[in-house]
């Protein structure tokens, strides 16, 4: 119960700041607010992208979206466990597949079929790199055919890399933009190349043209 | 009720009185040419008027609650503009603490000292100390590449949207002979100015507006809608000498002065978006665009009217 009324105001908080730090914007697809269950999937640079989606989202959908993060680093110490576990109700996957108790695609469909929908980062891991966008897990496919029926929502998540950078602990105030795309669905007899090929088109057509003020 | 306060009703009834005749103005202008929300300019105009009510009502509060009111409304004023020009300048991992120094040092700082009043100290720190500091801090990354522009380019956001702005609420500092408790009046004098001169060179512009005064930085603006709204502007601020300590001559003078700041601010700020390919500083205010789409008029005029006001008229 204080649980509860503690994890609710946390999420406020949290809320509150990304907005005051970022100005976030959603910038929808002509084709109106996603389905009310997605699967969201977007690019990852820091740890504030799945807060910002989730920040910017209509209640109505935000209540019902699930961040998919990494476990050993949510569960490192309870601070951080109770913002994954009870702030944001992350569902918790392990990234190591040799280590692995759970099967990350079986966790994620169960989540799904709860009614639910998924905030979700197929690359993996933060980009770190010069790349726009690192090459999908296969994690995404393997989802999609497990459910076709829901949407696959590209979000691009824009200059929130720049807000705080690698090793940096101290963020710096800037504008940030949600791209929400076009919603897809895996293809008839689409084979696990070309539906990753065509996710990872799909996100990038949302990054701004221009890179070099990202630098 | 002192005089002071008497005047600021009287202000705000006026101001109250256009909004509403704005708004009456838009809902006939809806109803009849888009009944249905098609028509782009008429729905912006609308917006424009809304965002209007919501700015005219903040500022009011702000001066209800007096001068710790104005100096954190500017303050937030100062950081959303800055959020804005730091967004959209180059930027490299090594500005990133100068860039939060800026923000989260030089800013309350900066505010801090008009609190207090050390007008002194106020009037160099950011042209002295974080114009020196800032790129020392930067160096200390030890990346090199662009450093003078990527430098100058943070420098000058903290110049206009921290340095400049404040002189708004700068004015209240002022110790004038026979004005005593009423400098809230100058920045509203200063605001009514400005943004009426804004207003008025948007509709001189779209009624008569032929001949294009700088058509490589702003292509709406024109020579009709410059002379128009100027003039305009400049006879507003003298009929309300009242509420200043300027003769009616020294009022139209000094409206004159802060439009044609304003006018030139206004380009200046468009340069800036035309070399960013960008149209508007942001989205904060539905309608027109960022914050600084309408500050840069007051940002430039403020200091200029701050000074001759405080070598004329202060003791300070």
């Amino acid at each position: 119960m204080i649980r509860d009324l503690m994890a609710k105001l946390a999420s406020i908080a949290i809320m509150m700041f990304a907005r005051a730090l970022t100005a976030a914007r959603a910038i929808w697809h002509e084709t109106g607010l996603p389905p009310k269950q997605s699967i969201y999937f977007a690019n990852h640079s820091s740890h504030g992208d799945f807060v910002l989606v989730w920040a910017v989202l209509p209640p109505w959908l935000r209540e019902r979206a699930r961040p998919v993060a990494g476990a050993e680093y949510w569960l490192k110490s309870k601070l951080s466990a109770f913002i994954g576990r009870d702030v944001f109700d992350a569902v918790l996957i392990e990234r190591d597949a040799a280590a692995r108790t759970q099967d990350p695609v079986e966790q994620m469909t169960a989540v799904l079929n709860d009614g639910s929908s998924l905030i979700l980062f197929p690359e993996g891991t933060r980009n770190q790199t010069e790349a726009r966008l690192l090459p999908f897990k296969s994690g995404l496919y393997h989802l999609a055919c497990k459910r076709p029926d829901v949407a696959l929502v590209p979000v691009w998540i824009n200059n929130l890399n720049r807000v705080m950078p690698k090793g940096e602990f101290v963020p710096i105030p800037l504008i940030c933009t949600v791209s929400f795309g076009e919603p897809m669905r895996l293809k008839a007899q689409e084979t696990k190349d070309e539906f990753i090929a065509r996710a990872e088109a799909a996100l990038l057509s949302l990054a701004p043209s221009s890179t070099e003020d990202n630098a | 009720m002192s005089a002071a306060s008497l005047d600021m009703l009287k202000l705000l009834l006026g101001v109250g009185g256009i909004l509403v005749l704005a708004s009456s103005i838009g809902y006939v202008l809806k109803q009849k040419l888009s009944p249905d929300g098609s028509n782009g300019a008429i729905e912006n105009l609308n917006a424009r008027i809304r965002a209007w009510w919501a700015m005219v009502v903040l500022i009011a509060i702000a001066f209800v609650a007096g001068r710790v009111g104005v100096l954190l409304l500017f303050a937030f004023c100062s950081f959303a503009a800055l959020r804005e020009f730091i967004t959209l300048i180059n930027t490299r991992r090594g500005d990133h603490w100068a860039i939060a120094a800026a923000f989260f040092v030089v800013l309350p700082i900066n505010y801090f000292l008009l609190w207090a009043e050390q007008y002194g100290i106020y009037s160099i720190f950011v042209p002295v100390y974080a114009f020196l500091l800032m790129p020392i801090i930067a160096v200390l990354h030890g990346d090199t590449r662009d450093f003078l522009l990527r430098i100058s380019e943070v420098q000058w956001a903290l110049m206009i949207c921290v340095f400049c702005a404040s002189h708004v609420p700068a004015l209240l500092t002022l110790q004038i002979p026979g004005y005593e408790g009423r400098n809230v009046l100058l920045i509203a004098f200063l605001v009514i100015v400005v943004q009426s001169s804004d207003v008025l060179q948007y509709v001189w512009g779209k009624l008569f507006g032929r001949t294009k005064i700088a058509p490589t930085l702003s292509p709406s603006k024109t020579v009709e809608g410059f002379v128009g709204g100027v003039a305009s502007a400049t006879l507003i601020g003298a009929s309300l000498w009242w509420i200043t300590p300027f003769t009616p001559a020294q009022a139209a003078l000094m409206s004159f002065i802060i439009t044609l700041m304003g006018f030139f601010g206004g380009l200046v700020m468009s340069a800036i978006k035309r070399d960013r390919g960008v149209k508007d500083w942001g989205h904060l205010i539905e309608g027109h665009g960022g914050l600084i789409d309408r500050l840069d008029s007051v940002v430039f005029s403020a200091p200029i009217f701050f000074h001759l006001t405080r070598y004329w008229w202060s003791l300070t």
